[in-house]
């Protein structure tokens, strides 16, 4: 039971007081006192001068992060007058082509949205180019984190939200592009009904729990209007903000330079700069998505018409970013197991749930493999350069390769008849080329990035071509060489180079070590003290006596061995 | 915090100098810059009343030929506008941060993401301490019977699912995905008409797209379903150049062919005939099946023959069906075994 409190005699009277009359600099003092007695709202700020690098790689997840605002801020417009339901209604709209024929009220709230409402069709149309953006801009900057090692210890965990976030925006732009009832998006759905069946043991279960019984019935599209406008958004939502707080929280990523050091992070403050230049970011996407909106158009669905079960026009395909699995699911030869009177439908569950599975699955534990392989338990905060970490780039570049041709296999057709080419045969050459390009790939790359890295040791040991020809009394050509700034000099050899690991102490499996040699393998060393001294004490020789290095008639060692002694 | 093992055979030469920008040494260079981005902002208001004459003004229907694409006149100005008007405030606030803001770069400090040891160990010890006071340590079932309570909670979510959709049982799946509408003596109408295809006037190499007569008793959701799986194509080929087995004689009148236009592999509607070699492709994933073989897959990711309906001729000569399809359309289930479905060399 609840006592009443004991008054005590001598507390002291209330006293007025004046509230201070200045609390603290600027105007701003006022109202942010007001807010800062309630909420601790300095706390809470914590440092607005918080530093942020300048790149614009670093911009791609912006552009991903801007595009999913201005998809709520549409979304929300579009959700006033689209109606997601399967009944059928006789459209009596102002489209006067489709006047009296029947369709679902989704298609019908569709169009009433492109024809009635003003704006509604630029909103759409911002709509949909803007979930192009979101899954392009997620896709670039994903790439930007691989490549350039940003995905290593601490910030594994926020690769993974990545990747979650990456799936969710491909199951929330199919979902979108199913809902208007046109006959592609009905297409669409009949694939996803071919898909669902296709899973073993459960296959035609799921098909009847998600379409409500068979297809199409009329439960499919106001349960993808509920994940589309309410699940995945706000998983999208959640996951989003988990992965800004981690970004806050380890301070981003910086590329190696003069003065930037593991331990440092260099840049502009927050506020003003970031304020500015992220805010006015925003603006821009915002605007080139309106302009996109306003000038090209997308998804003209009263072209396509009302979906029919029984209709599909040539050249069909799924918005980009399902490309590879429609490239994939052409492409598969028709494999189908039957054991004790069932069906295994492998030629639908491999290309369609299986090749996502194996993307999404093999991009979350990349990291772990590397850092496995590397035996790396570092903390990482500067940035590799591509050309640094050869293999891990061909194995990025080997990925994308695979990824291309299952997306070229999405438009089989379309090469077949653009280049005038058997399908059969390009279909063929596809099966063969999803396997084949990667390793090409692999192996072009890895040798792409050792000549940038030799070309970089060049460039510390001989410096910059001056583009000055200079031509010896015996006859001979050389180009003078220019000594480049110490700042660079420092950038192009402070990488730290993976090695092989070795047992030492602890035991190293055989599979560990010799991925670590294949990973560590091939790379050029980077041009140790003593040689970066001895090239400078070399060029010094040689402006003194003012001669080449090398004997006249033999021209293109010359060009390495003179130095920038001879232009002066 | 654990940093990464490197050498460094140059050393660090430190921060680069900060070179001043042309606005922060040219007063003129900063007042043209002050001036352009007021110029800026100053247009929006300009571009937001153009907005709304245009939102008021422009009828619906008006067209506008723009490089010489038509496009709506309202949607097209209304987004002109309000996009220029938005690229405007974002062009000009980072015309402010690049040329007017300070851009003095600044260092901060990293610290490891770890928390410092004290931290781990005074969690630690306040785990213990909470653990302690809960009692759980010496009456052991509290825990377990909260564990186990919360677990079987899973199962009536779970279980509260189960009215998704109607279970696809033997019997369920007899009555849907394993059945169409087409029955001894269903006409064949054409799909676009509905008129009746008359043996007679079909000539060889045609393919008309087909439904049952009976389904335009449908409407809407059940309308859709049974079109999803009775929709058919015909096709007349010459008898002397496709081959008919045994089984499948009467199935046919004088080289006229019904099959399911459902693709077997994920289900979409097949279109693309090719007359000579009597093959039909879909165009979604183009699997090809020969129409002259009782539909067998010839090329791509199908892996089953196109059902084949068996049709004959009512006694005014329009095409009818001797029964429903002997086997399920559409892709393959789990449930029911396909590979007794008819293949290449059956009789």
């Amino acid at each position: 039971m609840a006592k009443p409190a004991e008054l005590n005699p001598d507390s002291p009277a209330l006293e007025v007081r004046t509230p201070p009359k200045d609390a603290g600099p600027g105007k701003l003092a006022g109202p942010a006192t007001w807010v800062d007695d309630r909420i601790g709202l300095a706390k809470l700020a914590g440092n607005i001068r918080k530093v942020f690098p300048d790149h614009w790689s670093f911009l791609l997840g912006e552009i991903a992060l801007y595009s999913f605002v201005i998809l709520l801020l549409t979304g929300v417009f579009l959700t006033i007058w689209f109606k997601p339901s399967m009944a059928e209604v006789e459209y009596a709209g102002t489209y006067e082509l489709m006047h009296g024929i029947p369709m679902s009220e989704a298609f019908a709230s569709t169009l009433s949205i492109s024809f009635d409402i003003r704006g509604g069709l630029l909103v759409r149309q911002i709509h949909h180019w803007a979930a192009m953006l979101f899954v392009a801009a997620m896709t670039a900057h994903m790439l930007r984190v691989f490549f350039t090692g940003a995905f290593r210890k601490p910030r594994e965990l926020n690769w993974i939200i990545g990747i979650g976030l990456f799936s969710m925006g491909l199951v929330e732009g199919f979902a979108g592009y199913s809902l208007p009832d046109d006959l592609l998006s009905g297409t669409g759905l009949r694939f996803v009904d071919g898909l669902v069946r296709s899973i073993p043991l459960i296959g035609t279960w799921a098909e009847f729990f998600i379409f409500g019984g068979e297809f199409p019935g009329e439960l499919v599209i106001p349960r993808l209007y509920m994940v589309h406008i309410l699940l995945i958004p706000g998983l999208l939502l959640g996951l989003i903000s988990a992965h800004m707080a981690l970004l806050v929280y380890h301070k981003h990523t910086h590329w190696p330079g003069p003065g930037r050091t593991n331990r440092n992070i260099q840049g502009y403050p927050f506020f003003p700069i970031y304020v500015a230049k992220a805010g006015g970011f925003f603006f821009i996407v915002f605007g080139v998505t309106i302009l996109m909106g306003a000038l090209m158009q997308i998804n003209p669905v009263w072209l396509y018409g009302p979906y029919n079960p029984s209709q599909v026009t040539a050249g069909s395909q799924p918005d980009w970013y399902m490309g590879f699995v429609e490239g994939a699911i052409r492409i598969i030869p028709n494999w189908e197991w039957h054991i004790l009177g069932t069906t295994w439908s492998w030629n639908i569950f491999l290309p369609g749930v299986g090749l996502m599975g194996l993307l999404f699955t093999g991009l979350a534990l990349y990291p772990f493999i590397e850092a496995w392989i590397t035996g790396d338990t570092s903390e990482h905060h500067l940035l590799d350069r591509p050309r640094n970490a050869p293999v891990r780039t061909a194995i990025g570049v080997a990925g994308m390769t695979a990824y291309a041709m299952f997306w070229l296999s999405g438009g089989n057709d379309i090469i077949a008849t653009q280049f005038h080419v058997s399908l059969n045969a390009v279909t063929y050459f596809m099966r063969v080329a999803v396997f084949v390009a990667p390793v090409i790939a692999f192996i072009v790359t890895k040798r792409i990035c050792i000549s940038l890295q030799r070309q970089d040791a060049e460039r510390v040991l001989h410096g910059s071509e001056s583009g000055v020809i200079v031509r010896s009394p015996d006859g001979g050509f050389s180009e003078a060489h220019v000594p480049i700034t110490p700042g660079e000099a420092y950038s192009l050899t402070r990488h730290p180079q993976p090695k092989a690991l070795v047992p030492n102490g602890k035991k190293v499996g055989r599979l560990r070590r010799r991925l670590s040699a294949w990973y560590a393998d091939g790379q050029l060393p980077k041009p140790t003290a003593a040689e970066i001294a001895g090239a400078a004490h070399h060029g010094a020789i040689e402006a003194d006596h003012g001669t080449p290095a090398v004997d006249a008639g033999h021209d293109a060692p010359a060009l390495e061995g003179s130095d920038a002694g001879d232009a002066r | 915090m654990n940093d990464p093992q490197t050498d460094l055979p140059v050393p660090d030469p430190g921060l680069e100098e900060h070179p001043p920008r042309f606005t922060d040494v040219d007063d003129a260079a900063a007042d043209r810059a002050y001036k352009q981005i007021v110029g800026m902002l100053a247009a929006v208001p300009v571009l937001v009343v153009a907005f709304l004459v245009v939102y008021f003004a422009v009828p619906r229907d008006a067209e506008l030929v723009l490089f010489g694409a038509n496009l709506k006149m309202q949607t097209t100005l209304l987004g002109l506008t309000a996009g220029v008007a938005t690229l405007l405030i974002g062009i000009s606030a980072i015309h402010w941060a690049r040329m007017l803001m300070s851009d003095e770069e600044i260092v901060g400090d990293r610290h490891g993401a770890a928390s410092p040891p004290e931290a781990r160990e005074r969690v630690l010890t306040d785990l213990e301490t909470g653990i302690e006071a809960s009692g759980i340590r010496r009456r052991k079932l509290l825990g377990t019977g909260m564990a186990g309570a919360l677990g079987m909670m899973a199962l009536p979510a779970v279980v509260s699912l189960a009215d998704m959709g109607p279970w696809p049982t033997a019997e369920l799946r007899a009555k849907t995905i394993e059945k169409t509408i087409w029955a001894e003596g269903v006409h064949l109408v054409n799909d676009v008409t509905f008129t009746r295809l008359k043996a007679t006037e079909l000539v060889v190499g045609q393919l008309v797209n087909a439904q049952p007569e009976t389904l335009q008793e449908y409407h809407g959701a059940a309308l859709q379903q049974q079109k999803a799986k009775a929709s058919i194509i015909v096709v007349r080929m010459d008898p002397n150049s496709i081959r008919i087995p045994e089984s499948r004689r009467d199935w046919q009148v004088d080289g006229i062919l019904c099959y399911s236009k459902i693709c077997t592999h994920v289900g979409c509607p097949i279109s693309l005939w090719e007359q000579q070699t009597h093959h039909l492709l879909c165009p979604c994933h183009q699997s090809t099946f020969d129409l002259g073989n009782s539909g067998v897959v010839v090329f791509g990711p199908a892996a089953r023959a196109l059902p084949q309906l068996p049709i004959t001729t009512d006694a005014e000569g329009y095409l009818v069906a001797r029964s429903d399809f002997t086997v399920p359309v559409g892709p393959s289930y789990f449930e029911r075994d396909s590979s007794k479905d008819f293949q290449e060399g059956d009789r």
